[in-house]
Formats: C-alpha cells, sequence, structure tokens
C-alpha cells in the first residue's frame, strides 16, 4: 500500500440524544450503527467503503456492525483506548490508520447507554476489589465526581477561584446550548438556580457535573485525495497527542499526583507535545472543544493548554473570553454541561464543524479547533483540527 | 442528622466490597488491625508511596519495607461528599473524603476519610492525627481526625 498520504476527517454523524437509560430498548451497538450510517451518509460514502474501525471505550463489537451493518471488508481495528481521555484520540488514530495506507475509510465511533446498573456516576462502587483499588474505594471514592470535587476545592484554595468561576463556566454552556435542537436543556442558568442547587461533593453541585445521556456520534475519516470527490469541506488533522506526564499515573483513581500536578488537568505535556508537532501556538486557535465533564475541568485545561496562566481561567471565563463573541470560545456546542454526553465526541463532532463553517454557533472565521479528551488517566488525549492541509 | 450531632460527618461503610490483600499490600492493613500507621518504604532510596504496588517508583527497585509512621499528618484537600453514590450509603452520608499528607513520610498523600468532628471544624491544611475504625468485616481502616 502507498503510505504518507494525507488524511481527511469527511463524515460526521450522530443519533439523537436522550436523558440516561431513555434509549433503551435499543442497545449500544445500535445506537453506534445508527451513527455510522449518519456518519458515512454525511461524508457521502457507503458501507462498502468503510474499511477500518476505531474506538475508545469498551462495549462496542467490530464483528457486530460487519454482521448486522454488511461491511464486506475490514482492514483495521482498534481501540485507542478505554475512556474518555481519549475520544479526540480516535479520530487521531482514524488519520495515522489512513495516512500509513492501512485501511481507507475509517470511522471512529462512540456510543453510550447508562442503564441503571452502568451509570457512570457510581462507575467506581461496583468495580471488584483490587489491592490498590482498596485504598480507594474503601475510603468512599467512588465516582470520578469525587476526585474532581477533591482536585477542585485544593485548586481553588490555592488560586483563589469561587463558586462564582464555575457558575460562569456552567452558565457559558448552558447559554451556548440555547440554540442546539439536541440539547437535552432547554433553558440557560440562573445564579439563583445555580446556588440552591444541591451539593453533590463540595465544592461541587448538580449543575457543576456532566448530564447523563444516552446517544451516538460517528465520524468517518478517508485520505485527502478522495475527499475531493466527497461533498464535505476536508477538514485535517494538523496536530495530535495521546501522551502525558508519567506522574499523573492513574490521575483520579488514586489521586496521588505531585502537588505541582494535582491541581492541573494533567494535559499539560499533552499541550507541549502537541504544540510542538503541529507548529501552532495557543493563540493560533480560534475555537477550543474542552472535555467537561466537570465545570472544574474547563478552568484546569484553560490553562494546561496555555490560553491563560496558571490561576487565572476563572477570571478568564468571568470576564467573557470564552463567549461566542470572546478571545477564545469554547465549546459552542454547549458542550457535556449544557447539551449531551457522549463521552467526548460531541467535542469532536463540533470541531468539525466549526472548520467545515457550519456550526449552528459558527465561530466567525475559524480555521483552528482544539478538541480534548476528558480529564481522567493517562494517556491525555488531543487533536487540532484545521481547514487547510499541514 | 448523625450519632455525633447534626453536622457530624460519618465514616463511610462499604459493605460487601472487602478487601483484595496482596502480598504487598497486606501488611499495611495487618498494621492497621494493629492499630499501626506503616507505609512501604524503599530500603535503597528512601523513597515512600502509596498504594503499595511492590515496585519503588524513584529506583524501580522492589525492595520495599513498612514503616511505622507516627499518624501525624495534613489535610491537602477534601470533599463533602452529600449524594450517596449506593444506596449503602444512603445512612452514611455526610461523609468526608480527604487526600491528607503524611508529616513524617515526605508528606507523602494518602486517600483517607476525617472522622469524628462537625463539618465546620474542617480547615484546608489543618493538622491531623490518625485513628483507627473497625469495620464489621474486620477490617480496621486507618481515618483522620483534626487536632483541634
Amino acid at each position: 500500500m502507498k503510505a504518507n498520504r494525507q488524511a481527511a476527517v469527511v463524515g460526521v454523524g450522530s443519533t439523537s440524544y436522550v436523558k440516561r437509560g431513555q434509549s433503551s430498548p435499543a442497545t449500544t451497538q445500535e445506537l453506534g450503527a445508527k451513527a455510522i450510517l449518519a456518519a458515512l451518509d454525511d461524508a457521502g460514502l457507503a458501507v462498502d467503503d468503510l474499511d477500518g474501525f476505531v474506538y475508545f471505550a469498551t462495549g462496542l463489537d467490530t464483528g457486530w456492525f460487519a454482521e448486522a451493518l454488511g461491511v464486506p471488508t475490514i482492514r483495521f481495528s482498534a481501540s485507542a483506548g478505554t475512556g474518555g481521555n481519549a475520544s479526540a484520540s480516535s479520530v487521531a488514530l482514524a488519520a495515522t490508520v489512513v495516512e500509513a495506507g492501512v485501511a481507507e475509510v475509517v470511522v471512529s465511533v462512540m456510543a453510550t447507554q447508562q442503564l441503571p446498573a452502568r451509570r457512570f456516576g457510581s462507575a467506581f462502587a461496583y468495580r471488584p476489589p483490587t489491592p490498590e483499588g482498596d485504598f480507594e474505594n474503601l475510603f468512599g471514592l467512588l465516582a470520578p465526581g469525587h476526585a474532581f470535587a477533591l482536585i477542585a476545592q485544593r485548586y481553588m484554595h490555592e488560586f483563589g477561584i469561587t463558586r462564582e468561576h464555575l457558575y460562569q463556566v456552567v452558565r457559558t454552556h448552558r447559554d451556548y446550548g440555547l440554540t442546539r435542537p439536541k440539547s437535552l436543556f432547554d433553558s440557560s442558568i440562573t445564579h439563583e438556580e445555580y446556588f440552591s442547587a444541591r451539593m453533590i461533593a463540595d465544592p461541587l453541585c448538580l449543575y457543576d457535573f456532566t448530564l447523563e445521556s444516552d446517544g451516538a456520534v460517528a465520524v468517518i475519516t478517508t485520505t485527502a485525495d478522495r475527499a475531493k470527490d466527497l461533498p464535505n469541506p476536508p477538514v485535517y488533522v494538523l496536530g495530535s497527542a495521546t501522551a502525558g506526564d508519567g506522574r499523573w499515573g492513574r490521575g483520579i483513581n488514586w489521586l496521588g499526583m505531585d502537588d505541582d500536578l494535582f491541581t492541573t488537568a494533567g494535559a499539560r505535556l499533552s499541550a507541549n507535545e502537541l504544540y510542538a508537532k503541529s507548529g501552532l501556538s495557543p493563540s493560533d486557535i480560534n475555537v477550543a472543544l474542552l472535555y467537561d465533564h466537570f465545570s472544574p475541568a474547563v478552568l484546569l485545561q484553560l490553562e494546561d493548554y496555555g490560553f491563560c496562566g496558571r490561576g487565572e481561567a476563572g477570571d478568564f471565563v468571568a470576564d467573557g473570553n470564552t463567549t461566542i463573541e470572546g478571545r477564545l470560545p469554547v465549546n459552542t456546542h454547549g458542550g457535556h454541561l449544557g447539551e449531551a454526553y457522549v463521552v467526548g465526541m460531541t467535542h469532536v463532532a463540533e470541531g468539525i464543524e466549526q472548520i467545515r463553517g457550519t456550526a449552528i454557533n459558527q465561530v466567525s472565521g475559524a480555521e483552528v479547533a482544539l478538541v480534548t479528551g476528558g480529564p481522567s488517566i493517562l494517556p491525555v488525549g488531543a487533536i487540532l483540527f484545521g481547514s487547510s492541509a499541514p | 442528622m448523625s450519632e455525633n450531632g447534626r453536622d457530624a460527618v460519618y465514616a463511610p461503610v462499604m459493605p460487601a466490597l472487602g478487601i483484595e490483600r496482596s502480598p504487598h499490600s497486606e501488611p499495611f492493613w495487618e498494621a492497621a488491625r494493629q492499630r499501626r500507621l506503616m507505609v512501604p518504604r524503599c530500603v535503597h532510596c528512601g523513597a515512600y508511596s502509596l498504594p503499595p504496588k511492590g515496585f519503588c517508583p524513584s529506583c524501580r527497585r522492589q525492595d520495599q519495607r513498612f514503616v511505622e509512621l507516627s499518624g501525624r499528618a495534613t489535610l491537602y484537600t477534601y470533599t463533602v461528599v452529600r449524594h450517596a453514590v449506593t444506596p449503602a450509603l444512603a445512612e452514611r452520608v455526610p461523609y468526608v473524603l480527604a487526600i491528607v499528607k503524611l508529616s513524617d513520610a515526605g508528606d507523602l498523600k494518602m486517600l483517607s476519610n476525617i472522622v469524628d468532628c462537625e463539618l465546620k471544624d474542617i480547615r484546608m491544611d489543618q493538622q491531623l492525627q490518625v485513628v483507627f475504625q473497625d469495620q464489621a468485616d474486620g477490617v480496621t481502616v486507618p481515618r483522620f481526625r483534626p487536632v483541634l
């Protein structure tokens, strides 16, 4: 096969998003298949063209997709990771596979269903005991939100960040969600609503947590040559990282990170890799889609990716920099806090739409978009999309 | 409401979770049973580490020895968990999940709970002392209370 081809992202598709559990009796695979068909249709391609699959979570099965959709030839199948940290990486891997000549039309797909027994918010509580896990579970570290509450408390203490700042993050997301037909919210959020919400794990209240929803999103990557004959303007991968500082370790699963890392998103090294490999810098980025499972994660990533200094992210958001008129619009699709939760894949979709120029909350003249994977464990994934080939 | 008053904090109890003992973690739990706080320390470079994994992350060797600590610590960060993630915890919230720094182990971080106090007594960076609490399943859990 011919290697060193240029890849391009050419298709995006999704299911509708519904509150957790409401997609039943459809299966997770079925949601994934619907998103794959929608993405192929958007790309102007057919199932017969599809020859590669990339996932970033367990539970999706290439064999099932091949049987159900009648995919004639599979040339590549792999998972880029095991969770939201690798959402952006799933497209980066697809591009790598295409550019290496291993496969030609690769889908990156995420489907999620939070049925009562598989609710992510209590995920840690149902893990079987392990010698390391005993040092977490036994003390009641039972959910990702608990870990982020611990990180946020220290971050806020050290840098003078307050719940007012977190409210500004949440409100910005909810405002973006207002124009999104698929958003699970139909209103923004007032100061009073936020401050009267029940606390889940101090300093985080209900609205600092992601929505819990069911849905699927798929993205199609192929060669730039082939993209010339397809309907959408091609979106290029300008750089990617699936990286991390080793001292982050299991991140939110152990929380033993050194002090200088503890009050971060664990993404600094990934950011450095991304900028070094792409030759771009934070000031080149027109829109950022930052994984927002918890509101403080947005602040921590603004700092890690170099959009503001340490401890400055609260004011950066409060000053309006992340709104559509601001210096760096962030999560213009509403994100997990204001639209729906598909484990980071709505962020990937929005990054692509922003570069195409077709986003609902379009950033005027957007040429470079950053999409990040979820701050959680190693590795930390991120990708830069652009309108011009690198 | 708790046995200690309205704003007192509970110790979370994870029924039926049990402990998955390994040769590396067993000395920690056995020490706790004897009401001693012991953590692994590398015999070569002196680095402390938790949870016990059998390797020294500083010099990569496997010779670690458990050393006894005074149980003094400071509060690095905490969260008041108010929402019961599992039904078993419904009667055990609020509980305080904390990361403490063990004072005589080079400020090694350890996940634990703050107990034996009211919520209003909890302050960032405050001094703590280990306490040992016995669970019904025979496991003794090291937790911390503020030194007021």
